[in-house]
């Protein structure tokens, strides 16, 4: 008989794993199970979905012949269970899905706030495809918004709702934006070009109440006792491994469900990928959370490659991401910060632990405003770079950071005043045969 | 030096400049159509999210997302090379690549 496959998710853990199971067992039943109406999509292009850069069908890396070609059967249902000893899942339809091997992908669900008034309709989160929908929906109607929260997420939904609202309120509970990963010269740009596009900084800021009328979003009321006048509050404070059904079924969790390099649970036969992953990193010997989408993409390969029967190990890479901060691109990769961000418990969507593990290190800068490099370098090697606007150095430093190059000819060059981190860097590099 | 001479090398300066940056301009006009004419769009998987703007913005439809997403070279026949691609990857998963063309 072939193998059946249970595939909980529909982001691209699942899709990934699928993808690596079919290359290595033509025959097994493959099914992706998810209760996501929109199966398949770009989570990270919702952004350019929200901006209006992207139209909705654009978001669907894979058509139907796709899903046909590597033979995936879909299923859009709940799972109500697991029953790891009985090797089955219950459905919340009742159904009962014997498997052979089981993969749990099932994300990271945004953090509801814990505020009076956080039920009204008009107080959303950006999960989903139909999160997305919604809120361009209500923003269209919207003369005033109000986003709450850090890191990533809540830029891409403040950057997605200025072009349909006619003020947009950002609220910081601190006086940084991303305090924890972002420098303050960093911050500061971001936050200067945010208000000269028109946006409203609310520093120090924390919310106490949404206030209704008639059933719908009126305002927020701050602790220090102002009222903003909103139609929508969106909200973007962290997300949280969605770990019920691993919980419940009595698998061993901690912050996400703990899997080691195999990407195998504590349970027999079942393997948890993606944000709801927290893998052990056989190096460090540490087990940390990424939200990131390429960990997702490459857990999902190695569990998918196991669950076949292959002995495949997840070597964590160094955490990188790239994103558009008002209107910036900014790269950030390792170790560059440190500490916890007021506006986010926990970790944000994008996100990675690492980043915040700096430590004492050196740290130098180049460049000013919206180009801007700064480096954490260690004794022998760099540690982690955040790259503003210009990205020249993005794949070179990505490299070096990544390898772990000994930089030992180059680091005394850093700390002389007036050098040009960009050329240093860069001749380094082509020394070194990097491709820049 | 005679008013003659000193205007004559004031002439063979400018003139120097002139044809240097002509030179200059020339030369990475000519870089830039090597790279196009010789060059295929070569993705790297690792920094690719599946947004889809390349595939979006590609005037000839091409799937350039795909090619991301399997970490091939855009080496359809038919690629314009037109950089559209390139350019508008929010997350500079694109670049040109030069290849050899001789090379299966």
């Amino acid at each position: 008989m072939s193998t059946r496959y249970l595939l909980v998710g529909s982001g691209v853990a699942a899709i990934a794993a699928a993808e690596a199971i079919r290359s290595l067992d033509a025959a097994g039943a493959i099914t992706l199970i998810s209760d996501d109406p929109h199966g398949y999509y770009s989570r990270p292009g919702l952004a350019y979905y929200l901006t209006g850069e992207l139209p909705r069908a654009a978001l669907f890396p894979w058509n139907e012949q796709d899903f046909a070609r590597l033979r995936l059967q879909r299923l859009q249902a709940r799972v109500a269970a697991v029953e790891p000893e009985a090797h089955r899942l219950l459905l919340s339809d009742g159904a009962v899905l014997p498997y052979d091997r089981l993969l749990l992908a099932t994300g990271a669900a945004a953090l509801q706030p814990d505020l009076p008034g956080n039920h009204l309709p008009e107080v959303v989160k950006l999960d989903s495809l139909a999160d997305a929908e919604r809120m361009i929906k209500l923003a269209k109607r919207a003369r005033s918004a109000v986003v709450v929260g850090g890191g990533i997420t809540a830029l891409e939904i403040v950057e997605g709702l200025h072009p349909y609202c006619r003020h947009v309120h950002y609220l910081l509970r601190g006086a940084r934006y991303w305090s924890n990963v972002l420098d303050e010269e960093e911050a500061r740009t971001v936050l200067a070009r945010l208000a000269a596009a028109g946006v409203q900084i609310h520093t120090h800021s924390e919310i106490t109440q949404i206030e209704e009328r008639q059933g719908h979003v009126a305002a927020v009321r701050l602790q220090k006792g102002e009222r903003i006048a909103c139609d929508l509050v969106a909200v973007a404070i962290g997300v949280v491994p969605r770990l019920e059904l691993a919980r419940a079924a009595g698998l061993q969790v901690d912050r996400g469900i703990l899997a080691d390099d195999t990407l195998r649970t504590s349970a027999a036969d079942v393997f948890a990928a993606g944000d709801v992953a927290q893998v052990l990193d056989s190096r460090s010997g540490r087990a940390t959370l990424d939200t990131l989408w390429n960990t997702a993409r490459a857990h999902g390969e190695v569990a998918g490659r196991n669950m076949a029967g292959a002995a495949a190990r997840y070597l964590k890479p160094v955490p990188f991401n790239v994103t558009r901060l008002a209107g910036i691109t900014t790269t950030v990769i390792g170790a560059v910060g440190a500490g916890r961000d007021a506006d986010v418990q926990g970790i944000a969507r994008g996100d990675s632990d690492i980043w915040r593990s700096r430590g004492d290190a050196l740290v130098v800068e180049d460049g000013e405003t919206v180009n801007r490099l700064r480096l954490v370098v260690g004794p022998q090697h760099l540690l982690g770079a955040v790259l503003m606007g210009d990205q020249r150095l993005s794949r070179t430093l990505q490299h070096l950071i990544g390898t772990a190059a000994d930089i030992t000819p180059i680091r005394e060059l850093f700390t002389q005043p007036g050098v040009n981190l960009y050329n240093v860097l860069a001749e380094f590099a082509q020394s070194r045969m990097v491709e820049p | 030096m005679t008013g003659y001479e000193q205007a004559l090398a004031r002439c063979l300066y400018v003139w120097d400049n002139v044809a240097m940056s002509l030179k200059d301009l020339l030369q990475r006009d000519h870089n830039r159509r090597t790279a196009l004419v010789v060059g295929q769009v070569t993705p790297e998987a690792g920094r690719c999210v599946q947004c889809g703007i390349c595939s979006y913005f590609c005037p000839i439809n091409i799937d350039v997302r795909r090619h991301a997403w399997l970490g091939e070279p855009v080496q359809e026949s038919h690629c314009l090379t037109c950089g559209e691609c390139v350019a508008r990857c929010p997350r500079g998963v694109l670049h040109f690549a030069r290849v050899d063309l001789l090379l299966p």
